[in-house]
């Protein structure tokens, strides 16, 4: 008897071995082990055997019950390991092959800078104001004091929709309606479309936008003006900008100054970019003028301000190193697609 | 304003190299826009005389020439022209010269001849007739002046020199002129300005200007002053080479000696001066008047110009013989035979000059210069100067006496000098006595009463701010301190309208569209392209008086024909598809102003359907919180295809409309493939939207979905079928969601069958099979009621 329970054991370990699916090894399972099966088949006859050794023989058919169970598990297992293992195998994939494209949009690099500069301005506690496109002389010119013979006015520069009404040339007229509807202090900016009598080309359009920023209160002056853009400047173009204010003159503001920020791609060394100059001219501003802060009900004996403005299209072709202004207006997806 | 450094070193010194110096005049406010150095095109050219000539051995047109060029052994020399003879001073092209063409010259062989170089022409030396007037312009260039042999030939002709170009601001009239430049930059560069008053000796010969011009101004507003001096016993001949020479680098033509002088003075001192031959003007009288109407003058240029009142003009006794401040008359004018010259120098109203000028379109160095305003203080040195020009260079003889008419106040002016609030604009701290420096080299002083006097031609400073920008730009920009003001906390930021829109346009993003900017002016043949009706109110757009061209004239009033164009190009670009929107503004009239409204547009091609359109609209009424909409089918809007286009209501308020672009529209576009647009009214959707976001409780127990297949009249809309189906039944119906709709085999004729999901939810329990029936049940009673539609069998 313990011969053949030894027989079983090696016969069924084999077969164990020899199994290569779960249906081979469920198979062994009942030939050995089922109701019907031989080890079980064996212990039926166990009534044969002496009583001493009834309970020797019914421990070894135990123990070889168990190990032949523990050697199915350890089987059923690795086979299923490898099953997976070969299913995963076979379900390898070239992952260079190209992707499933998803349609994601992008903005266009005009509003990319506005956002920006928005966001620069608003941390600074700016208010951002708009105002019409279709504006009256008075606000565009005359309650910016600019000159009754001044070139700007000229049916050349300036596109009439009466003698009038017309295209603003600048955001400014923004200010001058916050000016009047809201007492100081005041410190917005105005982001809006502008025109001016151009012919399209690499450099002009017609058409295009100005952020234009005002502060008034008690006690501001020009240092607050040259701290103000130079931070905006350093968190618009990098940290290690620097800006240069240059004399200049403009009807609105007095003093005017022209701003130069050191060039964004040689550090202002000197470089084509920046034409060997190392700054380029990026913004016009001033301290308000104080005919205009009179002509707006506000006394220029108490409140003094300053005033910037700063072109998107300028600092969108600078900042993105492109060529010509036309790609801005012509919406070619394979430009749109780059920003 | 280009100027010479040759000329303005005659008022100041410059000491410092050129590019420190274009520097420090941008830094002190006066801007140089470049700068440019005169002779360097010129290279190994030299003065050589001619020593022989014989005819060339195998050539019948060249000349074989032996020059001196003040050095042994003499150089051989080919040339063609025939103008050369022993004894000729001529300019030298030695072996390596550069001529300004570009052109450089080498030693070789001329038929088999030796020639070292090569003599050359006015032209070739880039100069002109009018230059060196004494020579041709064929052939070779004959010197007639003082030089020495082998002298550098642009010393000999004063080509070299640097001449800087100033952009100048329109507050600085004063700076069109070499006194204004060099007063700046005596002030810029800290060193002594030299300007002399002119001498004029008086001749003492009992003659005097009275005894033969009357001068009256008829309209002092018009014209404010009128200065005139005369000369006798002229002798009209080309001007000296230094006065020529310094005409050229101001870039105007040498023409004789008097004309040259108004030239030269208007130049310095910015006055423009005008010359009359004494023996034409009719009655020996000079008025300054309006012209009458239909009065007409021959102008200089030779053409005949009619006049109206409105002008003012210089007249004889009969006739008008000039426009004033803008051009002469061509009877009047300085001719090669002019024994007597009235010098005028006057000031004309800028407006009046500006009107005139632009109503004859003349545009002149004198009109632009009056044009931007001119002091009246400078006419009586300014003629001065002329005649003692003219005496120096032996012109003619000076007659006594000036007619001066001033009907203005030239004088200086005080202006109260607040310097503690010139710190306080600037943010500096400078003492009275340091801008009291920096201010008096411009010509502004102080007085006892530490008051600014600011002279006549500084009519721009008239306030604090201006004297304050006057100091800063001496005292230096980069000098005032950077500070951070410091402020009252406020609400900074966007609007809520401001920010709904930036949010529409990430919304449009995130479905995959790229953003377009588009001219807000537009061609009205556009809205034939969108076949917009002849009567529509949208044709009454605003339209611009001044525009670049047709194409640009209008101001839009709908974007979609920009966005068809835009799209229109990247489909002519053979590109496959694509998506684009704008946050565009349309401009509606409102009376004589705008009504400008926002409007987001999009539109795509190449992939999508209809339905794929209506998804995007409703993608962004998702994202922007906008309820409760309702479409309507739309077959009227001529731009679309009229049966797939709708239109979406809140409250009955139009906040969008959504389409198949008509075919014909596309085609006018040049588009050749189905394109889907939307356009949104973005104030319409911010103001429907839900502004609140309140949350609703989640719901605790199942729903419970039934599906019907309906069989409906084909013009029955899902829309209409759905929003009947909400009103048959209780609230525990909460969707009715047509979910797909079959025509075809088992389905009669004009009939469709509509799969309907409907969803039915308790808030408080578990709905009942029994309650679903019955509810489903009480619709399909109704719907065959009151629609006549019936369960699919």
């Amino acid at each position: 008897m313990r011969e053949q329970l030894e027989n079983i054991k090696k016969l069924a370990s084999d077969d164990i071995q020899s199994s290569r699916s779960d249906a081979e090894l469920d198979a062994v399972r009942v030939k050995y082990l089922g109701k019907k099966g031989l080890l079980t088949g064996i212990l039926r006859g166990m009534g044969q055997i002496s009583p001493e050794e009834r309970p020797v023989i019914g421990a070894l058919a135990n123990t070889v019950r168990e190990e032949l169970e523990k050697y199915i598990e350890e089987k059923s297992l690795f086979l299923r390991e490898k099953e997976l293992s070969e299913k995963l195998e076979n379900e390898k994939l070239d992952v260079t092959l190209p992707a499933k494209k998803k349609n994601i949009g992008k903005l266009h690099p005009i509003s990319l800078v506005e956002n920006r500069m928005r966001e620069i301005f608003i941390g600074m506690g700016f208010e951002v104001v708009e105002g019409p496109e279709v504006e009256s002389a008075y606000n565009n010119f005359d309650a910016l004091n600019a000159p009754a013979d001044h070139p700007s006015r000229d049916y050349t520069d300036t596109f009439y929709i009466s003698t009038d009404i017309l295209l603003r040339t600048q955001t400014s007229p923004v200010q001058i309606r916050a000016m009047q509807k809201k007492k100081p202090p005041i410190r917005i900016i105005s982001p809006g479309r502008v025109y001016r009598v151009d012919e399209l080309d690499s450099t002009h359009s017609p058409v295009f936008h100005q952020l234009e920023g005002l502060v008034i209160d008690k006690n501001i002056n020009m240092g607050d003006l040259k701290g103000t853009l130079a931070l905006f400047a350093r968190a618009m173009f990098g940290e290690r900008t620097k800006t240069r204010f240059r004399p200049h003159n403009f009807p609105f503001t007095e003093p005017s100054a022209e701003v130069d920020v050191s060039c964004f791609v040689c550090g202002g060394k000197g470089c084509r970019f920046c034409k060997s100059e190392g700054w380029i001219e990026i913004l016009g501003a001033g301290m308000v003028h104080p005919n205009v802060l009179s002509g707006c009900g506000i006394d220029p004996e108490v409140y003094t301000g300053f005033a910037f403005g700063v072109g998107l299209e300028r600092v969108a072709l600078l900042k993105y190193n492109i060529d010509d202004l036309r790609l801005l207006y012509e919406n070619d997806i394979r430009f749109l697609e780059q920003f | 304003m280009k100027v010479s450094l040759n000329w303005l070193k005659d008022y100041v010194n410059i000491n410092t190299n050129i590019r420190n110096y274009c520097e420090t005049m941008t830094h002190s406010g006066t801007m140089v826009e470049s700068y440019e150095l005169l002779g360097e095109d010129i290279k190994n050219v030299v003065v050589g005389k001619i020593m022989s000539t014989e005819p060339h051995p195998d050539s019948d047109h060249l000349i074989v020439c032996k020059i001196n060029i003040g050095s042994e052994p003499f150089l051989q020399i080919v040339t063609g022209a025939q103008n050369v003879k022993p004894g000729d001073i001529v300019p030298v092209c030695l072996n390596g010269a550069v001529l300004p063409v570009g052109k450089t010259i080498k030693t070789g062989k001329l038929r088999g001849v030796l020639s070292e170089g090569m003599l050359c022409s006015i032209d070739e030396l880039g100069l002109t007739v009018n230059d060196f007037p004494y020579t041709n312009e064929d052939g070779i260039f004959i010197l007639q002046e003082q030089c020495n042999l082998g002298d550098d030939i642009r010393d000999v002709l004063m080509l070299r020199d640097t001449i800087v170009d100033f952009e100048l601001t329109f507050n600085r009239p004063d700076c069109q002129s070499y006194l204004g430049i060099a007063r700046e930059s005596a002030a810029a560069l800290g060193v002594p300005l030299n300007i002399k008053e002119p001498v004029v000796k008086r001749t003492e010969d009992g003659d005097n200007i009275e005894k033969h011009l009357k001068v009256e101004v008829k309209n002092t507003v018009l014209c404010p002053r009128y200065t005139a001096r005369m000369l006798k016993n002229v002798k009209i001949a080309p001007s000296p080479l230094w006065l020529r020479s310094k005409l050229r680098s101001a870039g105007v033509r040498p023409i004789n000696n008097i004309v040259d002088i108004t030239n030269y003075v208007m130049i310095e001192y910015g006055q423009p001066m005008h010359a009359f031959d004494y023996n034409y003007l009719a009655s020996k009288s000079i008025i300054v008047r309006n012209a009458r109407e239909g009065e007409s003058i021959i102008t200089l240029d030779n053409a005949v110009r009619n006049l109206s009142s409105d002008m003012l003009c210089i007249a004889d006794g009969e006739n008008a013989v000039a426009l004033a401040g803008i051009i002469g008359g061509l009877n009047s004018g300085i001719k090669d035979n002019t024994a007597t010259v009235v010098f005028e120098s006057a000031n004309f109203n800028r407006e009046n000059i500006r009107h005139t000028s632009r109503a004859l379109g003349i545009r002149t160095e004198s009109s632009a210069r009056f044009e931007k305003g001119l002091p009246a203080c400078n006419t009586l040195d300014a003629v001065n100067r002329a005649v003692e020009l003219a005496v120096s260079i032996g012109v003619g003889e000076v007659v006594d006496g000036i007619i001066d008419i001033v009907g203005t106040d030239i004088g200086e002016r005080t202006l109260n000098f607040d310097y503690k609030r010139v710190n306080r604009l600037l943010g500096t701290d400078i003492s009275f006595e340091e801008m009291a420096l920096l201010l008096l080299p411009l010509g502004l002083k102080t007085d006892s009463n530490r008051n600014l006097v600011v002279p006549p031609f500084r009519g721009d400073i008239v306030n604090t701010a201006d004297i304050a920008e006057e100091v800063a730009r001496l005292y230096g920009y980069d000098k005032i301190p950077e500070n951070n003001f410091t402020a009252d906390i406020a609400e900074g930021g966007l609007n809520q309208a401001q920010k709904f829109r930036i949010q529409a346009s990430h919304v449009m993003v995130s479905l995959g569209f790229l953003e377009i900017y588009t001219f807000s002016f537009i061609s009205p043949k556009l809205y034939d392209k969108i076949r917009l009706p002849s009567d529509s109110e949208l044709r009454d757009s605003i339209k611009l008086i001044n525009p670049l061209g047709e194409d640009t004239s209008v101001m839009r009033t709908t974007a979609l024909p920009s966005m068809l164009e835009s799209v229109s190009r990247n489909f002519n670009h053979r590109i496959p598809s694509c998506r684009l929107f704008e946050n565009a503004t349309v401009y509606k009239k409102c009376r004589d102003m705008s009504l400008e409204e926002k409007n987001l547009v999009f539109a795509f091609y190449g992939s999508g359907d209809f339905y794929d359109a209506k998804g995007y609209v409703e993608g962004v009424f998702d994202a922007l919180r906008v309820k409760n909409y309702e479409i309507k089918s739309v077959s009227d809007d001529p731009a679309f295809h009229p049966g797939r286009c709708a239109e979406y209501f809140v409250n009955g308020r139009f906040i969008a409309k959504v389409g198949q672009i008509h075919p014909q529209v596309a085609d006018n576009f040049d588009i050749g493939t189905v394109v889907y647009a939307a356009v949104l009214s973005i104030p319409a959707i911010y103001e429907e939207h839900e502004a609140d976001i309140q949350y609703k409780p989640l719901p605790q127990y199942p729903s419970v979905e039934r599906d019907l297949a309906l069989i409906t009249d084909e013009a029955v809309e899902a829309g209409t079928l759905c929003k009947n189906i909400m009103s048959y039944s209780g609230k525990s119906l909460i969707s009715a969601v047509v979910f797909d709709v079959y025509r075809g085999k088992g389905v009669d004729e004009n009939k469709k069958s509509v799969a309907v999901r409907l969803t039915f939810r308790l808030m408080d329990r578990t709905m009942t099979e029994e309650e679903v029936d019955t509810a489903v049940k009480k619709i399909l009673k109704k719907l065959d009621s009151e629609m006549g539609i019936t369960l699919r069998v």
